[in-house]
């Protein structure tokens, strides 16, 4: 209702604070996504292991009345439904991104599965940082109600982004994940670094999850991920495999889902499943512009079968 | 291929897939064999079971298609649910046009409308492969969820049936050009249109020169590129046949089972539709006998759910597992020296 006061400003005011709401379970799937594909295997499963955080950290958070260990136990759950997709995928002849859409549907079955008599308790929210401190107008102020996760996430794309090009693992990943051959030739143990690069990345996309039903939206019903652990997958393709422009991404498409519940906040309630399939249409869009039919993309890891 | 390597393999799957399951149940406090019997009791026990088996199995063969079809070019498609869908509300909006016509003439016209719409809905995303790079798996997933919020915006405003009150769906089409049962079993046409489907892609991918193309492409695409096969045109096609597959599916169950587009569309038969595909290694005759037997698993599910007090995710859990464990089976081939043929033979 507020928001039709201030109009479109409302609108953008609340697309930028939805933006930065709704972006963290992007952004640790995105960066986990990229952990695993650094490493030369794609995981399409991760919206399996999203659910499943979401899901495990809830559970917790409702029998212990700690959302912290919660988002700590989602992100076990997510390690340990990953080294699933990890250990399939090392058995020879196995297609990693079948396997990932298997994960993906017994993932998700198996949180709803375990999950449902978790649907009416509720749990404790994960605290919240108040940075609009410094502005009089409540929209602000709600805009920028951030969650430490939110910050934790950046400080990860950043730390991610520095180990992968300055640290030893960060190479031997690399390695791993552009020529395999090479990789041998050195003595490196392939299977067992996408085994950890997988596991990695489920951790973090299990801490994702965890955001989703313990602070944004905050609760746990079958309908709380709506293919955001698919997109993210999708769009570190457009981040090119870079951690910090994981980041960026994320924003962008936090503010896509966020537009269909601005609007309808500002009374524009025509078209809302239009509004809705937003970030559907602009995932594909940014694919189509992105993708190139001739060569691989710049910053591909050599060795992963998406992008060829 | 080795047939009997493939069954074995997939029956070995089956039985793992089941056995891991009684133990879940056994850790509830369920006798593992009570399940196991309310399974077969819900599935292919009694002639109404078998019944709902086949009503189930019916749009699976088609959804399968979806993903079969362009396996053999070498794409990997998942947008069987999307298809479905798509073809579900062409086949209603083309119900609208030709009302009054005679029956004939109106179900093959919606059924075409239908097939139309889930060809084209694929074969999009093989264009986009082709020309733009784009990865299939990933288009073709996000169509899905495309295809059903497009759904529901219209079943909700333009297309929306208001004098339904109880549930949100589109207009129903004319009442008499719904399609009825098959005779002798009370299972509607759509499986007659399941089978003959299979079996007419059967022969095209088994036994034509395009289909013979198309093993080539996807066995090596380099091998393709040489012999100067057009490509482009043959995924093109294949993603076509796929999706037209699908959407067929979505025209059955408006004309055979619903009569309107709603969310009971969306009920994953694309999806499970994957998994007959991978269980059938792209075989579309196999596919016949697979999708029975899953839409066995779907028929049942309601049973076991009500019998043991499960939840309704149960079925999905079931799935995934066996997908799971039919893809780690892939290993196994090549592997047991019973299927091999003996060294004397060969040599």
């Amino acid at each position: 209702m507020e928001g039709t006061e201030l109009g479109w400003w409302g609108v953008l005011i609340a697309v930028i604070g939805g933006a930065i709401r709704v972006s963290t379970p992007y952004l640790f799937v995105s960066l986990g996504e990229t952990l695993t594909e650094k490493s030369g295997r794609v995981n399409l499963g991760l919206e399996g292991v999203l659910v499943m955080g979401a899901m495990s950290g809830y559970a917790t958070a409702v029998l212990t009345g700690q959302p912290w260990l919660g988002v700590l136990v989602a992100g076990c759950a997510g390690a340990l439904l990953s080294l699933v997709h990890a250990l399939v995928c090392s058995l020879p002849r196995v297609n990693d991104i079948a396997v990932g859409i298997a994960l993906f549907i017994f993932g998700t079955g198996l949180a709803f599965f375990l999950g449902k008599p978790f649907i009416n308790p509720s749990a404790p929210r994960l605290p919240d940082l108040d940075l609009g401190w410094w502005s009089d107008s409540p929209h602000i102020q709600s805009a920028l109600q951030i969650s430490p996760l939110f910050l934790f996430g950046f400080a990860l794309a950043l730390f991610l982004a520095w180990a992968l090009k300055n640290t030893r693992w960060g190479l031997v990943l690399r390695t791993v994940g552009d020529s395999s051959e090479a990789a041998q030739a050195l003595g490196y143990n392939i299977t067992l670094v996408r085994i950890a690069g997988t596991v990695a990345g489920g951790f973090l996309a299990g801490v994702g999850g965890s955001y989703l039903s313990l602070y944004f939206p905050g609760t746990w019903n079958e309908g709380l991920s709506s293919g955001q652990g698919l997109m993210a997958v999708a769009l570190v393709i457009f981040a090119r495999w870079d951690p910090v422009r994981c980041f960026y991404a994320s924003l962008l498409f936090g503010g896509a889902t966020a537009l269909g519940p601005a609007l309808q906040s500002a009374g524009v309630t025509a078209n809302y499943y239009l509004y809705g399939a937003a970030p559907y249409f602009l995932t594909l869009a940014v694919l189509i512009y992105s993708a190139s039919p001739r060569k691989a993309l710049e910053g591909a890891p050599g060795e992963v079968s998406i992008s060829r | 291929m080795n047939s009997v390597e493939a069954v074995a393999i997939n029956a070995a799957a089956f039985v793992i897939t089941l056995a891991l399951f009684g133990i879940y149940v056994a850790t509830l406090g369920h006798n593992p064999l009570d399940v196991y019997y309310v399974l077969w009791l819900g599935s292919f026990a009694r002639q109404i079971s078998i019944e709902s088996t086949l009503t189930n199995a019916a749009p699976l063969m088609l959804t399968a298609l979806c993903t079969a079809i362009p396996a053999r070019a070498g794409l990997l498609v998942i947008g069987g649910e999307g298809a479905l869908v798509v073809g579900g509300v062409a086949t209603v909006l083309a119900g609208m046009l030709v009302a009054g016509a005679p029956f004939l003439v109106g179900v093959t016209f919606m059924s075409l409308a239908g097939a139309l719409a889930g060809g084209l809905w694929i074969a999009f995303a093989g264009a986009l492969r082709q020309y733009r790079g784009v990865n299939e798996t990933i288009s073709t997933l996000l169509l899905n969820y495309i295809a059903i919020a497009v759904m529901y915006h219209l079943i909700t405003g333009p297309m929306r049936d208001w004098e339904r009150v109880l549930k949100t769906s589109s207009w129903s089409i004319p009442d008499a050009l719904r399609v009825g049962a098959l005779p002798v079993i009370d299972v509607h046409w759509g499986l007659a249109a399941g089978i003959v489907v299979c079996l007419i892609l059967y022969v095209v991918m088994r036994r034509t020169t395009f289909g013979f193309g198309v093993d080539v492409l996807g066995g090596n695409p380099r091998a393709a590129q040489m012999a100067g096969l057009p490509i482009n045109r043959m995924v093109l096609i294949c993603c076509f046949m796929g999706g037209a597959a699908a959407g067929l599916a979505g025209a059955f169950e408006v004309t055979a089972v619903h009569g309107f587009a709603s969310e009971s569309l969306v009920v994953g038969f694309g999806y499970a539709g994957i998994l007959v595909a991978f269980l059938s290694r792209q075989n579309p005759a196999a596919i016949i006998f697979l999708a029975i037997i899953l839409g066995g698993v779907a028929a049942s599910g309601g049973l076991l759910q009500r019998r043991f007090d499960l939840p309704d995710a149960t079925t999905q859990v079931l799935q995934g597992l066996l997908f799971m464990i039919v893809l780690a089976s892939n290993a196994a081939y090549g592997r047991l020296n019973v299927f091999q043929p003996a060294a004397w033979r060969t040599a």
